[in-house]
């Protein structure tokens, strides 16, 4: 058990700084993911909400695949079919061997493109639940649509999505775990790594364990102090009703 | 409560009206939705001063007109004009549309709505709801706006709910914070829509006083209302609404006392009754 201890902690020949570096590792792709998810999304859920028919079908096409299949098989696809193209469009210009891509930009890529579907549904529902008077309030004071996105769309449909934008935040965090597979040193991968050099694959994925439970954790928090902030009015009038 | 009552009562005779500028127009507007038609051709005017109630039955366009002057409704047919200024509407694809999104913009900036279900914005506190669009929209100072804001919400009757949010008051008290907010944008002529319709009965007294104190004022104001023995205090004219067309229009007195069209007679016996 000491010897465990050892190992699992931050001495010499211990692999605690390498478990945080792949913590901070799957925050960082976290991050990254999330941000492009949440463009696709808002995007998306502008052109569903305001888009002609081809735009709405073509989002529509978006959102169905890519909330139907595996994210691991979108990740393979990025990774994997993605250097085999480059590969081959390489071999015509005639250069020969394995072209690898960047595991974090496939990363990046992939989960934000899985997230983003998931996001346009969690905006569009965020604008939907708006009440229409406010929106109308908004039309007839003479507000164009920029300000009205601005000072009243925006605010109002975030306080209504943000439940949803932290699922959408913890389901980033918990997939970032599949990009391992491109040997991105991120946790996952990392607590692989130690588990096999050590031969302790209990300690480590423990050691695992705390580490994701301790990013979701956080950064839950982060999210419901948020939704707690912006929906001030609300709460104070519970307050006083209560 | 204070409203300030203003000195220069409203003066009803139609000769000294007929002498003002015209604010607020509809020119032979028609609406349908679907295959009903609600409003078949309605035309009514309010002079500056004029203080001019719209009654009739539930489905016969008032409403509908109402929101028409604002654009929030496209007419089928016919126009509306604010201080004389038609604004322009163009056939696209089988729909009207606005021609110049940005003189409607302007236009609604001049007038003011008030809304049945008051239709504050909840995640600003009720100072933050009566600055936002003079700020944004017309961009004034905010201290100047801010100023403004709080003399309106001590005329409303709201000084101490200056950083309340609009859900911690009572409905009462978020239409008169909601008639401070249209009244923050200086608007030539106020539109109500049946402002104490989705009120508990206790509250209408409190908002119909906020009411009668700008039409003392001497503002342009059009009134759709339930609330006839308001109506018939504080109008200056009256326009019965049937159907989707004018069906009777006059003086107070004349519409709510001494009808001259049947269906105008049975409708106000029918209501006054009640009240």
């Amino acid at each position: 058990m000491g010897n465990a201890l050892r190992l699992v902690g931050f001495g010499p020949t211990g692999w605690g700084g390498t478990l945080l570096e792949g913590a901070a590792m799957t925050l960082a792709l976290s991050v990254c993911a999330y941000l492009l998810g949440l463009a696709i999304g808002a995007l998306c859920a502008w052109g569903r909400l305001s888009g002609g028919r081809a735009v709405r079908a073509m989002i529509d096409v978006y959102t169905t695949v890519l909330r139907g299949v595996p994210d691991l098989l979108v990740i393979y696809l990025f990774y994997f079919g993605g250097g085999q193209m480059i590969g081959a469009i390489a071999h015509l210009f005639g250069a020969t061997g394995f072209f690898g891509l960047n595991g974090f930009m496939v990363g990046t890529i992939a989960i934000g493109l899985v997230t983003g579907a998931y996001q346009t549904e969690v905006l569009r529902g965020g604008y939907l639940a708006i009440p229409r008077g406010e929106i109308e309030a908004a039309r007839a004071i003479g507000m164009g649509r920029l300000l009205m996105l601005r000072r009243i769309i925006a605010p109002r449909a975030l306080r209504f999505a943000l439940p949803g934008m932290g699922n959408v935040w913890q389901q980033v965090l918990k997939e970032s775990a599949l990009v391992s597979v491109t040997g991105l040193a991120e946790l996952m991968r990392q607590v692989n790594v130690a588990s096999g050099s050590t031969q302790l694959p209990f300690d480590f994925t423990i050691a695992g364990f705390a580490l994701y439970l301790a990013l979701t954790t956080v950064s839950g928090g982060v999210f419901m102090g948020v939704e707690r902030r912006v929906a001030h009015g609300e709460r104070m009038a519970r307050k006083q009703r209560a | 409560m204070a409203v300030a009552s203003g000195e220069q009562g409203v003066t009803s005779g139609s000769a000294t009206e007929a002498a003002k500028p015209v604010v607020i127009e509809a020119i032979g507007v028609e609406k349908k939705f679907g295959a009903n038609k609600v409003l078949r051709g309605v035309s009514l005017a309010a002079r500056e001063g004029e203080v001019v109630s719209i009654v009739g039955a539930s489905g016969s366009g008032k409403s509908t007109l109402l929101r028409c002057f604002p654009l929030l409704e496209i007419p089928d047919a016919g126009d509306v004009a604010i201080a004389g200024e038609v604004l322009a509407l163009v056939e696209r694809g089988g729909r009207r549309l606005p021609r110049d999104i940005g003189q409607v913009q302007r236009v609604r900036s001049e007038l003011g709505f008030v809304f049945q279900s008051f239709n504050l914005w909840p995640h600003r506190t009720v100072l933050g709801n009566v600055v936002e669009a003079p700020v944004h929209v017309q961009k004034r100072p905010r201290a100047e706006c801010v100023a403004e804001a709080e003399a309106l919400l001590e005329k409303v009757g709201l000084a101490d709910k200056r950083d309340a949010w609009p859900a911690q008051l009572s409905g009462g008290q978020q239409q008169r914070a909601a008639i401070a907010r249209a009244l923050a944008m200086r608007p030539k002529a106020l539109l109500f829509d049946e402002p104490t319709s989705a009120l508990d009965p206790e509250l209408v007294g409190e908002v119909l006083r906020v009411i009668r104190g700008l039409a003392e004022e001497g503002r342009t104001m059009l009134i759709v209302t339930h609330e006839m023995s308001f109506a018939a205090e504080v109008s200056t004219r009256a326009v019965f609404l049937d159907a989707g067309i004018v069906g009777e229009e006059g003086p107070p007195e004349q519409i709510f006392r001494h009808p001259q069209t049947d269906r105008c007679r049975a409708f106000v016996s029918r209501h006054l009754a009640r009240g």
